[in-house]
Parts: structure tokens; sequence; C-alpha cells
């Protein structure tokens, strides 16, 4: 939890976490690198890693509890920063690369949404060429999903679909964190009856089933694309308000915020640099689930037939015409859904371990 | 083993003096990244029945890896390199939990660091001390009365009452009494204490450790206390021994450690605690005060605080009443008092963070009271706070320099380059290396976040600096060094201080004047000296009589060319 990265001494164990000026001199002491202390959160060790050599470069006291104040070498520069942030950069996302699972899940993720943007890549298949002498076939080399009752390529028609349902999943979740973020921010700031009334609106939202929600909302707007993303994009906004209202609530009331204020910042300085930076972790791993929900919804929607008309062809469409030839070509149906389910299992999976990466 | 009747029953059998615990040549790592790190390095150590040793170090002195290693709580990455760990003549060196398990409570018990996480907070406080009583095999029907009677020995008021609440309704002394009575539940042979007291204020410190100390002469139990204090371990111990990274350097009694001192790095740890470094007394640091102008007067400030509607109950709960303080220029004011004395409201009135319900706020001559943020804002440039936290205080997405600098930037003073060169000043100011203006704060320590907090509020040169207990989330060595850095800010800038503490040593060391504060009325205030050399109320003599390190007084003062070299480091300052 982030509580405990704010006060390491109330974990057990760190000690040693709590005193990486010691253990820096120590790693001064014997070798620059040796620092290392015996702690979890590979953030904090690789920092630690990092200040050890940096100590290193530039103390050259002897080992003291605290560092002497050292000559002084001068701008650290933009070069510097440049190397500091790519060292970042490379300390987030080594542990992830050492994830079999999570690389696996965004290779499938970032396979779907780039063929979803440029189906042509992938595939030579017209989405609504038909040729009925191949009709309803079994999925093999020419057609990997099959052809379906007009010998149309399935897999074609998947990868064309994709671009409809990414770009009204996008739109949906973007929707969401505008929404939600707003919502949630100035609940959480302001408190009170603007917090009371928000949470109230916010509460009968949840109170209503998604599915039925977006159902209604696209119903009173008419089919498409835009609709849709809309009607998703609403559903799933009470989430993000109240993840992030928790949120601001909680960093609202740390001392830095506090420090911030009696150094002079006004609120919106405070909000916009301290707030809403330090809220933004669980609130950005709920856009990664939300994603995978978003599909889902989207797909069940066009399933029910309330996506964009046909010919074009979305995912939940697909499974639903797939239904009528079940028995005698199941293909028809379960490719498609194996495929949606795999993206949103990808999708749950990445916000996994970047919440457990958070920790 | 015996553990049933051993403890209980009187002192220990001469015959059984063989140790409880005996470490040999033990040494423990740390696995991080194919690397071992050594944390402890080759510890002898041995604990006789009966007997009070005291591991006395700075934090990442391997003196809790050392307790965890005997418990057999190392975390997964920890690894016995070397050596031995015997518990009652048995070798568990490496053994697996199950066979250390039936050590744990019966044996050894422990009581944690910190009582505000140390309990679990949807049990009540009787179910969790059954659960160790259960344990030994106790017949469940007399379950109820062995808890009824651990909490009453470990000195909890009401234990019939007590054992039915939920932690959150018990105050952090409470509920580290509780912690102790869950330890001595077990009818352990050695308790473990780690760090018992050091979240707690000075006079809680005290009693808790004299109750721990009575127990364990009253069981035969050994007592084994973790501390960075050398007061704290000189007062209660009969051994003490002093760790430094990973070794044990010196050990030997009490008095003999304090008399004479054979490593530099006691010395160290004698000069850091304030009452051990003035002959086991307390002992103000000024001594004449210049009169100064006065910049920041409260007068008679009150402040009610609503409580939650309870039948029949207060409506408001009086945290000040009439309070009456003024800060000097470029002086300190020491402002002392127990938790819930009402300082930090206080400091928060002073700060126009707080509204008094009445009583006005001087700053200056100009009345402050009714002052918006917007109003207040131009005077913020004058007076800046530095927390009690250094771990909470600091944005942890920020750096060292971006930090530092928010003020400015708050204020629009300077332009880019300018804002740097005044954060390298800073940084300068309060001995840090320039290149930790890169950092963020994961990667200091707690003096370096409390250093880089400092800067941060000398910013905008202020003419005050309220200081909300700065040092007591810090190691007593590392307290010191702050301490000296703002004695020595003070005289370079001629910044004025109001300055909150529970600990009168602390205070000492820094202050002009200095007001006591109990239950939100001022006790006894006026000059530092007369208060601490002659204070005239029981309370305040109280507070002085609590901080630790004067249980060899006299044998200090006798002594002085012990201490003598130390008065002499300290002698900078007016």
């Amino acid at each position: 939890m982030p509580d405990k990265i704010l006060s390491p001494k109330s974990d057990r164990g760190p000690d040693l976490v709590a005193a990486p000026e010691q253990r820096a001199a120590e790693a001064r002491a014997a070798a620059p690198a040796a620092g290392a202390p015996p702690i979890t959160p590979v953030a904090v060790a690789t920092d630690l890693a990092a200040a050890g050599g940096a100590a290193a470069s530039t103390v050259t006291a002897a080992p003291a509890p605290e560092p002497a104040p050292a000559p002084a070498v001068g701008d650290a520069g933009v070069d510097g920063e440049n190397r500091r942030r790519r060292d970042d950069l490379f300390a987030a996302a080594g542990p992830l690369l050492r994830r079999p699972g999570f690389v696996l899940a965004a290779l499938f993720v970032a396979f779907v949404i780039v063929s979803g943007l440029l189906p042509s890549l992938f595939t030579s298949y017209k989405p609504s060429a038909t040729s009925p002498t191949d009709k309803l076939k079994g999925p093999s080399l020419d057609h990997l999903f099959g052809t379906d009752e007009l010998g149309r390529d399935l897999f074609s028609r998947v990868l064309h679909g994709s671009t409809l349902t990414i770009k009204a999943t996008g739109g949906a979740v973007l929707i969401a964190i505008v929404a939600g973020l707003a919502i949630g921010v100035v609940a959480g700031f302001f408190g009170g009856w603007v917090d009371s009334v928000l949470m109230r609106i916010i509460d009968i939202l949840l109170a209503i089933p998604m599915l039925l929600m977006a159902l209604v909302i696209v119903t009173a707007l008419g089919f498409g694309l835009l609709p849709i993303a809309i009607a998703v994009g609403v559903t799933i906004t009470p989430t993000f308000a109240r993840t992030t209202r928790a949120e601001v609530l909680r960093v609202k009331e740390q001392p830095y915020v506090e420090a911030a204020r009696t150094g002079g910042a006004s609120w919106g300085r405070v909000l916009a640099r301290h707030i809403l930076p330090n809220s933004w972790g669980p609130v950005s791993v709920l856009a990664v689930l939300d994603f995978g929900t978003a599909v889902l919804t989207i797909s069940s929607l066009s399933f029910l037939g309330f996506g964009t008309p046909p010919p074009a062809a979305e995912w939940g469409t697909l499974i639903s015409n797939g239904r009528n030839f079940l028995i005698t070509s199941p293909w028809l149906s379960l490719l498609p859904g194996l495929f949606v389910g795999l993206v949103v299992f990808s999708l749950n999976h990445i916000a996994r371990t970047l919440e457990e990466m958070q920790r | 083993m015996s553990t049933e009747a051993a403890p209980l029953d009187g002192p220990v059998t001469p015959a059984d003096t063989s140790p409880i615990v005996e470490l040999a040549g033990l040494s423990v790592g740390y696995h991080q990244r194919g690397r071992t790190t050594l944390a402890v390095e080759e510890v002898d150590l041995a604990i006789a029945p009966g007997e009070t040793v005291a591991v006395v170090g700075e934090s990442g002195s391997g003196k809790t890896t050392t307790a965890n290693a005997i418990l057999g709580l190392l975390p997964s990455s920890g690894v016995i390199t070397a050596g031995r760990i015997r518990i009652a003549g048995t070798d568990v060196t490496g053994a697996p939990d199950r066979v250390l398990r039936t050590f744990r409570g019966n044996v050894i018990g422990l009581v944690p660091q910190d009582p505000m996480v140390g309990l679990n907070p949807t049990m009540r406080i009787g179910g969790q001390i059954a659960e160790v009583v259960r344990r030994r095999g106790v017949d469940k029907r007399l379950v109820g009365a062995e808890v009824i009677e651990a909490l009453e020995r470990a000195g909890v008021d009401q234990p019939a009452v007590r054992a039915r609440q939920y932690p959150n309704a018990l105050s952090g002394g409470l509920r580290q009494r509780v912690l102790i009575a869950i330890a001595i539940a077990g009818h352990p042979r050695l308790i473990v204490a780690d760090e018992p007291t050091s979240a707690l204020d000075v006079t809680v410190q005290r009693r808790i450790l004299d109750h721990l100390g009575g127990l364990v002469a009253e069981t035969g139990a050994s007592l084994l206390i973790i501390t960075h204090d050398l007061g704290v371990a000189a007062d209660r111990a009969d051994r003490v021994v002093v760790m430094q990274r990973g070794r044990i350097v010196e050990q030997g009694e009490p008095a003999a450690i304090l008399l004479r001192p054979r490593e530099p790095y006691t010395r160290h740890l004698i000069a850091a605690a304030p009452a051990l470094s003035h002959a086991g007394g307390v002992v103000p640091h000024f001594t004449d005060v210049t009169p100064a102008p006065e910049v920041l007067r409260l007068d008679g400030i009150g402040k009610d605080f609503r409580l939650p509607r309870t039948a029949g109950g207060e409506r408001t709960f009086r945290a000040l009443d009439d309070v009456t303080l003024s800060v000097r220029a470029g002086q300190t004011l020491g402002l002392v008092g127990e938790s819930g004395s009402g300082k930090t409201t206080a400091l928060r009135i002073a700060m126009g963070l707080e509204k008094p319900t009445q009583g006005r706020v001087h700053l200056d001559g100009v009345d402050i009271t009714d002052a918006g943020w917007s109003q207040l804002r131009p005077l913020r440039r004058r007076f800046q706070l530095v927390h009690q936290n250094p771990y909470s205080s600091l944005d942890p997405r920020f750096t060292v320099a971006q930090t530092i600098a928010e003020p400015l930037v708050s204020f629009r003073v300077g332009d880019r380059a300018s804002r740097a060169a005044r954060v390298r000043e800073l940084l300068d100011q309060v001995a840090l290396p320039a290149a930790f203006a890169d950092r963020k704060p994961a990667e200091l320590s707690g003096g370096q976040r409390q250093r880089v907090a400092i800067a941060r509020a000398l910013a905008l040169e202020p003419e005050l600096v309220f200081l909300d207990e700065p040092v007591s989330a810090l190691d007593v060595s590392v307290q010191e060094q702050i301490l000296t850095l703002l004695l020595r800010l003070q005289a370079d800038l001629g910044v004025g201080y109001l300055f909150i503490s529970h600990d009168l040593a602390v205070v000492a060391q820094l202050a002009h004047h200095v007001a006591v504060l109990r239950g939100g009325r001022i006790v006894e205030s006026g000059p530092a000296e007369t208060i601490l050399t002659a204070p005239a109320e029981e309370h305040t003599r109280e507070l002085l009589g609590a901080v630790p390190g004067q249980r060899f007084a006299a044998e200090l003062a006798a002594a002085p060319a012990a201490a003598s070299h130390q008065t002499r480091q300290k002698g900078s300052g007016r």
C-alpha cells in the first residue's frame, strides 16, 4: 500500500529501510554498490543502489552517520536528469519484463490494438468479401478462424471488428476517466455538501445494473460508435469517481500537502502538483481494468443487437451470428468468443500486475 | 522444558544458570539480487536467567536483525551465514519454523516496537491475550482468569473492562501495556523488547520501563531491550551491549560503559543522549537570555473542539484554556507537554491553521487572529513550519530540489536559475551534499529528510520557524545532529523558533524560554534556566525526572573527566 512507502518506520524489518544513509555509509566503506539492503519494494532498492553509487562518487568524507557536507559537484544538469529518467524507466520496466505472463498479455493486447488499427497488415481478405464456394469452412491455414455462412473470412472479420471495439473502448474509458476524475476530485477536495450530493448521485448510478443502464442510454441516443462509447463510459464512471475521491481524501490529509500550503502554495497548485500526481496510481490501475470491462460491455451490447448496424462486424455481432450454426460450425461463435475472452483476460492480468507493482 | 513453572515460581533456582539464549559467532545476511549483505557479523551474546541486557545502536546497526534471528523471525531474504543460536540449550540454528514455534511465546516473548500497529484491530484485547495463554495448554475454563491476570500484571487499569475493548479504544501507552501483557501471558523465560517505548512520551516511557523492569525482577525472567537510546539502556540494564554496523563494539556494566567508554562510537552515543552528555542531568544550553523584541504573541488563547454527541456527555472539549505565549526574535520558545496537552493545537493556532475560540494572535504587533488564508498569505513568508514526521512531510514524487524550491515558486521568488542557486545554498546550510538535489525522499534517511524539510522552511528566509516535534521520529544520535543544525542556523540566520516537544532534555538544548503545558493550561513558563534547574511545579519535576539516562547522574557528575570532552564538543553556539 502507498502508506507503507510513505512511512517505512511502520514496517517491520525496515530498520534498514529507514536508514539508507547508514547503509550508504556502509556501502561507501566496503564497495559502492553493495549497499542494497533487504527490502522488497524494488523501486526503493534500486533507488538505494543509486544512492549508494551517487554518494560514493560525491562524498569522499570518512563514513559518518550523517554524511558530512561534500564539495558541490556543480549543476546536475539536463544530462544527469535525462540519465536519471532513463534509469527510473529501466528500474520500473525491469521487474515487469521478468514476468512472462505480463509480457504475453501485453504482447497480445498490443497485437489486438495494431491489428485493429491496421487490419490489412495481418490479413489479405476483405471482411465483407463473400465467397459462396468457401462457406462454413473450418479453421485452416488459409482461413485461420474458418469462414462464415457467406464464405467471409472470420479472422479478417474479427480483426476488422477490433477497430470498432477499440475505438468504442478508448472513447468509453476516456469519458470515464475525465468525468470520474473530475467528479472524484471535486467531491474529495471540497467535501461537505458538494461531496454528499455527488456521491449520492454516484450511489444511484452504481445501483443500476451496468448493462441495463448502457442499454437505456444506447436506446435513448441511437445506435452507432459514439452512443455506445458514451453509454459504456457513463456506466463505468462511478467506480472511477469513487476511487479518485478516496485517494484525494487520503492525499489531502498528508503532511506534505499542509507543508505546501504553509509554504504559500494556492489550492490550485497543491491540487495539480501534489494531490493529483499522488492519487493517480490506483486510478490508473482501475483504468486498465476498466478497459476489460468496457470491451465486455461493448461486445454484450453488439451481441444483443445494439451495436453498429451490419455489415460492419463487431465482436459481439460475430458471436451472435455464429449462434445459428453452433452445432454444425461451432468455431463461428467460439473463436471470436475466445478472442474476446483472451483480450479481457490479458487486460485484467496487466491491471493486476500493475497493482502489485504499486504495493 | 519446564516452561510452565519456572518463571512464575519466584526467583530462578541457582542451579539453573545456563544461558537462556546463546549466540556464538552469529552472522546474518540479507539476500538481494544474488548478493548477500551482512547485517550482523560474528555476534557473541549470552543472556543468563534473570539478567537484563540492553542492545544499543543506531538504525541499521543490526540490533533488530539480531533480535529477529533469536526469535526466528527473519524475513525470507535473511539467512544465517555463520554461527549458532542456542535457545534454552537447544541448537535452533536454521531450524524449521515448526521447531522455532515451540519456543516462541513460552520461552521467548516479544514486545514489538510500534504499539499502534502491533495489535489486531479487529480482535478484542482479551482474545489476543487468550491466544497466547491457550498455547500453554491452559484449561479452557481458566483462560479468562489468566487473561485478566496478565493484563493486571502488565499494569493495565480495569483489566476486566479492557479485555472486552478493541485496540482503537486504547491510548498508545495502554496499547504498549497490552503488548507487554501478551508477551508475559506465555510465561516466557526471556522477554525481548524491541524499542518498546520509542513511539511514546517520555513520562509514559518511564512508567512502561519501570513496570517492565518490575515484572522481570518479580518473575525472574530475563529481559533483552533493543534501543537506540543509550540513556534508556543505561537506566535499565545489568549489561549494555553496543552494536555498530552489525558488530558488537563494546559491552559491559552500564556504569563502566558510561564512565569509561573505550570506543569512539560509544562516546558518540553518550554525547547524543541529551541527559548523558551533561553528566546525567538536564542542563539548559542558554543560561543568560538577552532581551529581544517579541515576534509572535498568543494572548489568552482558548480552543474548544466539538465532541460527537453522546447522551449526557460534554458537548465540547477544551483543548486550550487561557494560553499566553510569546516568541522573541532570534530566540527559541520551547513548548513542552505530554501528548494530549494541547501543544500541537497551540502551534496550529499560531500558524493560522486553526481559529481559536477566544484570545488573539499577534504577529509583530499585527492581529492575525481573524485573517483568512489569502490575507495571511503574504505573512506566510515570515513564518514557516517543520513537521514532526519527515517520512510524510515530503511529497514522494518531488525531488529534493523541487521540494525546497516549492515555497519560492509559490511566491514567485526569482527565476529558474536563481532558485536553483538558492536551493544549492540551502542544501549547504543544512549540511547536505549538492548532489542530493536530484534525489527523491525514498532515497533519504529520516535525518536527511528532516534536513530537507528544514531547508524548505528556510527557503523564504522567515523570521520564525515552527518546529513540531522535529526530532521525535528520529534516532537519538540523528536527533542530536538535527538539534545542532538548528542551533547553528539560529546563530547564523537569527531565526526564531517555536519548538514543541514532549522531552524536556531535547528542549533544554535549544530553548531560551520554556513553557510547560498540561491539559490545555500553562503550568509553568519562564526562562529555560529557571524552569529546568529550579522548577516550581510538580508536573515539571515529573517531566524532568522522566528524562532517560539519569541513573548514574551522581557518578557521572563525580567523574567529570569522562564527560568533559562531550561538553567541549557541544560548547559551540552562544
